[in-house]
């Protein structure tokens, strides 16, 4: 094995050392700064449907109530934030890993502005109500349609720089890359076939427990393929140039590549435990989601052994705990995820809001601390000065820690409860506790989930700020000669 | 290694693999009648009931009500009989919804008259003081757009004709703004009085409501 990841991990050196006349970076900015800003207002909405859940009054108009505003601030942080972040890494990471400059500029800084303009276009839309109800796929054909367009604009960058590349092997990262652009095309396109019956109408493609079964396929994998596969490369990218430690096992990674990919598509009806989809579909999603803790494990593993002699890290390299509690945080949803889709378990905690807290260990804690982590060390070579402060990147950290995890652990709990109270019933057989008896004994925990929603979104702003006063900066000395 | 160094195998690759899961899962059940049968109990919605239909998917009430009973003790003794795949049949998109801040609502139908469903969509806290669910009023200043109607049930194959369609909107427009409908009172406290001899967005999504769950009743009746 060594010699592998001795190989890799000589060429990231040798690839450091290259002069970066060439790259284009202006791409990378500007998706890492949408990025930023998407970022901002999807977690303004959060806030505000999370004050919504107990205290109805937000509800001004039809276009804040919580039914229309909730994808939108679903769509707007998977979309918005996360596909920015992952445009942003994966135009650095491409340039970088195979040492040539990204072959379209121009292709690609259209990308970027015609990647805002859909975000916009589709924030609109949905509080304009114009909503297919596919989770995580609610936006209208014609901007189905833009969705599309984009990802070719990508999917033409990311092919043509591998097939033009100076390096020869491609780094796990590429894999994973490559991996995700052609799957999510694969989803998009067969989960979003409609008919239409207007430009803001149309009707899906597929009926009932099929439509239903097409969903999930691509709700579980969508996240599969953006929450995960990119932000794995990132981490395999990232943690290695932050730490200045090789990945402590190639062929670990080899295993854990291949084996995740395939076993994801086969979990989506874990998502539809009890429903009237056959039995049979749900029972393979159970036993290929117990097997995907495997491969997911691989990863944490990896990570966690990359580190071995050099714990001290965590205390003397402000990035380096970015990525462990994020790998970390992985490690326990990729866990907690095959539990629920037990289905014994399942009929205990799906619809409550244990799933909703189980879903913000991901997005809050995975996804965010590993791009925030990948900014960090990414945003300051691109733009050739120092980062603003490692002490407020330091703040940033526990913030977003503390307001994650009181976040999340609050709406556990108050999915217990919940579940329970569904559940309980007198010593005559009868229901103990009636809907709304359940639903009102959650409102002290939105409260709380709102608070911790507060905080996290402070660390969020220090994060935004910490960025702006970097780029503000004067060129430092270093990086200028 | 070879693989690694080739970007187009290794993207044909990729599919492949991720294919085998996607087949066997999602694309072969689609051809497998058994994923979703189809019952002669269960009939389409009418122009009315769809028109309803699609509001609630506008509004996105989804995102905190589900349509699926469980076969599960406690669930049955809540909502009713646990759903069965026939009902679902004419539903595209489905509705079956992943998260129940408000209560499942597939056997809602017929359990409340029509006009605790105008006083619940009109102010679902002057019912239940402590409900988080948005007031839905305004739904009844709404005029309710029936030009696309026949369209929708082309599209969605329920079979209709034109004015089959035309007669749906009709007959509905008469039950509820007849002197002896029996929510009268309430239909006419919540609509503004230049729309009461008229459909509203109000009428249709209640009229959707009532749909729900009740076809499927006969059929489980002769089961």
């Amino acid at each position: 094995m060594a010699p592998f990841h001795t190989i890799f991990f000589i060429n990231q050196i040798q690839e450091e050392g290259m002069n970066d006349t060439g790259y284009d970076y202006s791409v990378v900015k500007g998706f890492a700064f949408s990025a930023l800003f998407w970022l901002v207002i999807g977690l303004v909405i959060g806030l505000w449907i999370a004050f919504e859940m107990f205290n109805p009054a937000l509800n001004l108009t039809p276009w804040l109530s919580f039914g229309r505003l909730r994808v939108v601030h679903t769509n707007g942080l998977g979309l918005g934030f996360g596909l920015a972040g992952i445009f942003a890494t994966a135009y650095y990471m491409l340039q970088r890993l195979t040492r040539t400059p990204l072959p379209f500029p121009g292709l690609a800084k259209a990308h970027l502005w015609l990647f805002n303009a859909a975000i916009a276009a589709a924030a609109v839309s949905l509080m304009a109500g114009l909503n297919t109800t596919k989770e995580y796929a609610e936006l209208e054909w014609p901007l189905d349609v833009g969705v599309v367009i984009l990802w070719v604009m990508f999917a033409v960058n990311v092919f043509a720089i591998l097939i033009k590349r100076q390096e020869k092997q491609m780094y796990i990262s590429l894999w994973y890359l490559v991996a995700m652009t052609v799957t999510v095309a694969v989803l998009y396109i067969v989960n979003n076939l409609e008919i239409p019956l207007t430009l803001f109408k149309s009707y899906s493609l597929y009926a009932g427990a099929n439509d239903a079964n097409v969903e999930w396929w691509y709700g579980h994998n969508i996240v599969g393929f953006i929450f995960t596969v990119p932000v794995l490369a990132m981490f395999y990218y990232f943690l290695p140039k932050a730490t200045g430690l090789p990945i402590y096992s190639h062929r670990l990674s080899i295993v854990s590549f291949w084996s995740l990919i395939f076993a994801y598509l086969w979990t989506g009806a874990h998502h539809l435990m009890l429903t009237p989809l056959p039995e049979w579909i749900q029972t393979v999603a159970i036993a290929f989601s117990i097997f995907l803790i495997a491969p997911s494990w691989g990863s944490v593993v990896n990570g966690y052994y990359t580190l071995q002699g050099n714990w001290d890290q965590m205390r003397t390299n402000y990035l380096t705990k970015f990525f462990i509690l994020g790998i970390t945080f992985y490690g326990l949803q990729t866990l907690q995820g095959p539990l629920q889709g037990l289905r014994t378990l399942n009929a205990f905690f799906h619809y409550t809001d244990w799933v909703v807290g189980h879903v913000h260990m991901g997005t809050m804690g995975w996804v965010t601390m590993i791009i925030s982590a990948s900014f960090y060390y990414m945003i300051p070579k691109v733009t050739g000065r120092e980062l603003y402060s490692v002490k407020l990147a330091n703040t940033h950290f526990w913030l977003i820690l503390v307001g994650q995890l009181a976040w999340t652990v609050t709406m556990w709990i108050g999915g217990i409860q919940q579940g329970a109270m569904w559940k309980a019933t007198n010593p005559d057989g009868s229901l103990m506790y009636s809907f709304l008896d359940g639903l009102t004994s959650l409102y002290p925990y939105y409260r709380i989930r709102f608070v911790s929603g507060v905080v996290y979104f402070i660390g969020i702003l220090v994060f935004g700020w910490n960025l702006i006063q970097t780029v503000r900066q004067a060129p430092s000395a270093a990086t200028e000669a | 290694m070879g693989i690694y160094s080739k970007p187009v195998v290794l993207a044909v690759t990729s599919a492949l693999v991720i294919l085998i899961g996607t087949v066997v899962t999602v694309f072969v059940p689609m051809f497998m009648p058994s994923t979703q049968p189809v019952s002669a109990y269960v009939k389409p919605y009418t122009a009315i009931e769809q028109e309803g239909r699609d509001i609630y998917m506008r509004e996105g009430c989804n995102n905190c009500h589900t349509q699926t009973v469980r076969p599960l003790r406690t669930e049955v003794l809540r909502y009713g009989e646990y759903s069965k795949a026939e009902e679902f049949a004419w539903d595209r998109p489905f509705l079956w919804g992943s998260r129940r801040t408000g209560p499942d609502l597939n056997r809602i139908g017929g359990k409340y008259p029509d006009s605790w469903h105008y006083r619940h969509m009109h102010s679902p806290q002057s019912m239940f003081e402590k409900s988080n669910m948005p007031p839905y009023g305004w739904l009844a200043e709404n005029r309710l757009d029936t030009s696309n109607s026949f369209r929708k049930t082309q599209i969605l194959g329920y079979g209709y004709s034109e004015a089959e369609v035309q007669q749906q909107i009709a007959d509905y427009k008469a039950k509820v703004s007849a002197p002896d409908y029996d929510s009268k009172a309430t239909r006419d406290q919540v609509t503004p009085e230049a729309l009461r001899g008229d459909l509203t967005e109000m009428d249709a999504i209640i009229a959707y409501m009532q749909k729900l769950g009740r076809d499927v009743k006969a059929m489980e009746a002769m089961q």
